[in-house]
């Protein structure tokens, strides 16, 4: 059997990963991938102590931030299309227009 | 054989989560990120998740992916220029630093030496699908509205944001 700090050192390594490149992307639309990189690892986290707790509600949580994440993404990518209406650009940088 | 599979779908994830932020085309990114979830979902199956594995297929690569390579495509944005922003060496050393600190806590630190027993062994244990939706529907009934709310608005909201010019009367 595998031991349970496995999982969490998987789940830490991902959720690094998405958030190195969150900070570090400049285009939108691949920050908002990375994104999605760090809810799965919150998601493998919960299931591996679902499994191994025997408790069923943490997989209902993982239900949950699914929804979260298709709610953010049709969210995110309606912002993404009106700013590239707005600037013609998909890099961050560009979208200072809340600046005074 | 359960460790060599944990070992090729944490190995499989990671490489493909890599590629999404080292890949220069954002469609690429694309891709790598529904490898990345596929094998997510092959590591619910290991750890008996199977409802979850179906969700993830269904919702992540089948729903999600669809509509961000739909808008990757719609907006066919070229890249020219840097792919990384200014900020990026000081936070690739601040991911080492925070990579050694999460591996020297996780190392130092004992998770359930001892597993807690399976609750009521004589009970015929029912199946993965039908556990949810029994906890689903009693104890997180409230919760679950919710969520169809948010995935209301959220749809609402989208409509609105990418329709452009509204004419409020």
């Amino acid at each position: 059997m595998v031991p349970l700090s496995w999982y969490v050192g998987l789940s830490s390594a991902l959720f690094l990963v998405g958030l190195v490149g969150v900070l570090v992307r400049r285009n939108t639309l691949v920050v908002l991938l990375c994104i999605e990189i760090m809810l799965n690892a919150v998601n493998v986290n919960f299931v591996a102590f679902s499994k191994y707790q025997h408790v069923i509600d943490a997989q209902i949580l993982v239900f949950f931030v699914i929804t979260v994440a298709a709610a953010e993404v049709a969210i995110g990518l309606g912002i993404i299309i009106s700013l590239f209406r707005l600037k013609g650009s998909v890099n961050i940088d560009d979208f200072n227009i809340l600046k005074l | 054989m359960e460790i060599l599979s944990f070992v090729y779908f944490g190995g499989a994830i990671l490489l493909s989560a890599l590629m999404v932020v080292i890949f220069k085309n954002p469609l690429y990114s694309a891709m790598s990120l529904l490898s990345m979830f596929a094998h997510v979902a092959g590591l619910y199956v290991i750890l008996e998740a199977e409802f979850l594995a179906g969700v993830q297929l269904l919702v992540y690569a089948g729903a999600i992916l669809v509509l961000y390579i739909f808008v990757v495509m719609l907006l066919n944005v070229q890249t020219q220029g840097r792919v990384l922003q200014k900020q990026a060496p000081v936070v690739f050393g601040a991911a080492v630093v925070a990579a050694v600190e999460v591996a020297f806590l996780i190392s130092r630190s004992h998770f359930y030496p001892e597993l807690p027993p399976v609750p009521q062994p004589g009970v015929p244990p029912l199946g993965n699908t039908e556990m949810i939706g029994m906890v689903l529907y009693t104890k997180y009934l409230f919760p679950f509205e919710i969520a169809s709310l948010v995935l209301l608005i959220a749809l609402v909201g989208a409509i609105v944001m990418a329709k452009g010019k509204l004419k409020f009367r």
